[in-house]
């Protein structure tokens, strides 16, 4: 086996490569790191996707109170007598 | 003496050469002016994205400085003062110069409409587009105006600071671009009158071989009566101060002064003294527009108006 010759060739491509690794290093860092404010800014992360989704809805000013009266099962007198109530107004 | 060497051929480039081929000098002007006019708009930036945006920006210009390489290779290589460049020097090819530009122009204005918002992303592909195109390839060699019009791609940069800020433009905006677009003739009028370059050699118009020495130092005076105005007005805008009115104030009647002295003179006069004054006129322009956005950004630090 020939005994390895560095050349000055050698030299350039070797700063090349480092610089390029550097790069692209810095640039994982730089899009984690812009992912890491975004996300804790609470920036919307998704656009629209031609589908609608609740989470792309404008946040209601005045939720209307949940309804903490009991509800009846279904088929039961008191449901029946619920949906005349209802029917009836 | 022979030199024999085994290696003939394209010479191999190293990471510098790429680095050179983003123009770090003018990218550094860039950095700055885009920084000021994102850091002095009304809207506060998260400082991390401020510097992405920054540096995005920044890449943008160096991606068009690029794409400059790429199409003037011919150019650069006839003058003496851009030979050395990595494209006529012969250690990067035209055509990796070309990939480079486009490669980083469009991950530019990508990580720009991410990092920021896509108002500035647009703004930074006009510019790249007006640079590289209007500019280089375009105007550059058809009219000896062409100072005048690349001096508007210098000018972009603290709009489109403003605008990732802000998400669009505002009056401060305009007068920032107007304080550098104003300002690039005379700066570098200035330095054709004693750099006496070969661009007639390299058969680019400059206004001091098409119009005469006599015609572009009133130019020179002419563009710093005009650009006075617009830095005073900046002082009355949102962002300025009295700080910032001050130092503009200063600065313009320096500018003007110089002017006036470079209008004054006869070229045997100038030629007798190795042009000194036009010398000095080059220097105060560098410290012109720095002194500019380093008092708006100090203004903004003490509170304007």
């Amino acid at each position: 086996m020939l005994p390895p010759v560095e050349h000055e060739l050698h030299k350039r491509r070797r700063s090349r490569n480092i610089g390029l690794l550097v790069v692209l290093l810095a640039f994982v860092v730089l899009v984690f790191g812009l992912s890491v404010v975004k996300i804790t800014q609470g920036d919307m992360m998704q656009g629209y996707d031609h589908r609608p989704r609740a989470s792309m809805l404008p946040k209601d000013p005045s939720p209307s109170a949940p309804n903490d009266a009991p509800v009846a099962a279904p088929g039961t007198p008191a449901a029946e007598q619920g949906a005349a109530q209802e029917g009836s107004q | 003496m022979a030199d024999i060497n085994a290696y003939e051929g394209p010479a191999e480039a190293g990471f510098g050469d790429y680095v050179a081929l983003l123009k770090p000098r003018v990218m550094s002007l860039v950095v700055f002016t885009a920084f000021v006019g994102l850091w002095i708009a009304p809207q506060p930036v998260n400082p991390f994205v401020a510097f992405c945006a920054v540096l995005f920006i920044a890449l943008g210009g160096g991606a068009s400085g690029a794409l400059n390489m790429w199409y003037d290779a011919d150019i650069d290589a006839v003058m003496k003062r851009t030979a050395g460049r990595p494209v006529p020097a012969g250690r990067v090819t035209s055509d990796e110069a070309l990939a480079l530009g486009i490669a980083l122009s469009g991950l530019s204005v990508m990580m720009l409409g991410l990092a920021a918002n896509w108002f500035a992303a647009g703004f930074l592909a006009f510019t790249i587009f007006f640079y590289a195109v209007v500019y280089t390839i375009w105007l550059k060699r058809s009219t000896p105006q062409n100072i005048v019009i690349g001096g508007a791609a210098g000018a972009f940069p603290p709009m489109i600071g403003w605008a990732c800020a802000t998400g669009g433009i505002g009056i401060e905006s305009l007068l920032m671009f107007a304080l550098i677009f104003f300002w690039t003739p005379p700066h570098f009028w200035a330095l054709a009158l004693f750099m006496k370059d070969d661009y007639s050699k390299a058969g680019v118009p400059m206004l001091t071989v098409t119009h005469g020495r006599r015609v572009t130092r009133r130019h020179i005076f002419a563009y710093t009566l005009v650009l006075a105005p617009f830095a005073i007005w900046l002082g009355f805008t949102s962002v300025g101060g009295p700080l910032y009115l001050a130092v503009s104030a200063v600065l313009n009647l320096m500018f003007i002064a110089g002017g006036w002295q470079i209008l004054r003179r006869s070229e045997d006069q100038a030629q007798a003294d190795g042009y000194k004054v036009e010398k000095r006129y080059f220097r105060l322009s560098l410290y012109y527009t720095f002194l500019h956005f380093l008092a708006l950004l100090v203004q903004h630090w003490v509170g304007g108006w």
